[in-house]
């Protein structure tokens, strides 16, 4: 329970960083919940977050998954609510006056620019993740068997990550 | 409520949605969307069957979306239902789509707890972490191939996962000095016709 301040603080932050999505937050994610505060194992947050990427809804639901570690129904709750409503607010007043600002040139500017940084961003996070996640010829065989699905197919995402969940079953033991 | 009238387009004549109605909606995608893509599910519930938005102001939406922090998902929530209801429609949407992930992801907590140390449960759990980094990988080299067009694209992406990766900065000094960056590198210079270069950019990503 005495944890339950720092969960907050920890998600309230790291959701200022989710510009382009949830990966661009992950290696500081990682620096904050294992480093800095232990609430889990790197193995476990890597666990925890690639079952949050089944979830339906936002991906990054799986903070509630980390906060519950921690501290049980109250701690889901409080990184549920740090992550999504500070973030949420500040979309819900930038909402308001950005369609104001449509003739400000500079507008354009910014969503040029954060485009390839949010990119950026994100692939460093993969790499962060993919360092542990992929280790051993079977890892490598399923996420590269998974990008080539997810390039050329149209099946469910959640579909083929259940299916990595079956050989890891059968090979990984 | 003045908000909605100051935002919303002169083409909404149809009476207002109901706040149950929007509620309504994005808990059904918050609930359906398994493996992501919600904004595919955001589209075709708002713009195709509902006809709450047209096809350019969910556009609109979307670009704001990514550029702001926050999650797609959560951020069209809440900028969709502010254009239909203000303020209450922007929180019920919100509701509705984080509601049945948090209660799943609690529940993935508990079972997590219980069975996370089985020999088999981290098997899978090994599995699914590498599925997830094919996805993930899979979904990111697609928006890059859409984005890049030019030197300075693939010269920000590349400054942002070596400032990470390589010289072990932390993300929110690579995403002010890089974003700052690479904003000043597409500054404005030819006025008039930002707008539609935007609308072009955005479209080139769904």
């Amino acid at each position: 329970m005495d944890q339950i301040p720092a969960i907050a603080r920890v998600f309230a932050y790291l959701s200022l960083l989710t510009i382009g999505g949830g990966m661009a937050a992950f290696p500081e994610m990682k620096v904050l919940v294992i480093d800095t505060h232990r609430w889990l194992t790197y193995p476990q947050l890597i666990h925890i977050y690639s079952v949050g990427q089944m979830s339906p809804g936002p991906n990054m639901m799986m903070v509630a998954t980390i906060g519950e570690r921690v501290a049980g129904i109250p701690g889901a709750l409080v990184a549920a609510f740090a992550f999504f409503v500070p973030t949420g607010i500040l979309t819900l007043c930038v909402g308001g006056l950005w369609k104001r600002l449509e003739q400000w040139p500079w507008r354009a500017s910014i969503q040029k620019g954060l485009g390839p940084v949010a990119i950026g961003l994100a692939v460093a996070g993969l790499i962060t993740f993919g360092r542990t996640a992929v280790t051993g010829w079977v890892t490598v065989a399923v996420a590269l068997l998974v990008f080539a699905a997810t390039m050329r197919t149209r099946l469910n995402p959640a579909l083929l990550i259940l299916g990595g969940a079956l050989v890891g079953a059968v090979a990984l033991r | 409520m003045s908000k909605t009238a100051a935002t919303s387009p002169p083409s909404t004549v149809s009476p207002p949605v109901s706040i149950p109605a929007i509620f309504g909606v994005f808990l059904q995608i918050g609930a359906t969307s398994f493996g992501g893509g919600v904004v595919a599910y955001l589209r075709s519930a708002l713009v195709t069957k509902k006809k709450w938005l047209t096809d350019t102001e969910f556009l609109e939406l979307m670009s704001l979306s990514n550029t702001l922090p926050g999650l797609n998902a959560t951020n069209m929530a809440i900028l969709a239902g502010q254009r239909l209801r203000g303020t209450t429609g922007a929180t019920v949407a919100m509701i509705g789509m984080c509601l049945p992930a948090l209660i799943l992801m609690t529940a993935a907590g508990f079972a997590y707890g219980a069975e996370g140390s089985r020999p088999l449960v981290t098997a899978m759990l090994r599995g699914v972490a590498a599925a997830a980094t094919g996805l993930i990988a899979a979904t990111w080299y697609q928006i890059g191939k859409k984005t890049v067009k030019g030197f300075y694209e693939a010269f920000f992406i590349l400054a942002a996962i070596l400032g990470i990766n390589y010289f072990k900065l932390s993300v929110p000094v690579v995403l002010l000095s890089v974003g700052a960056l690479s904003i000043f590198a597409f500054r404005p210079r030819k006025p008039g016709d930002h707008r539609k270069e935007e609308h072009a950019w955005i479209r080139s990503l769904q």
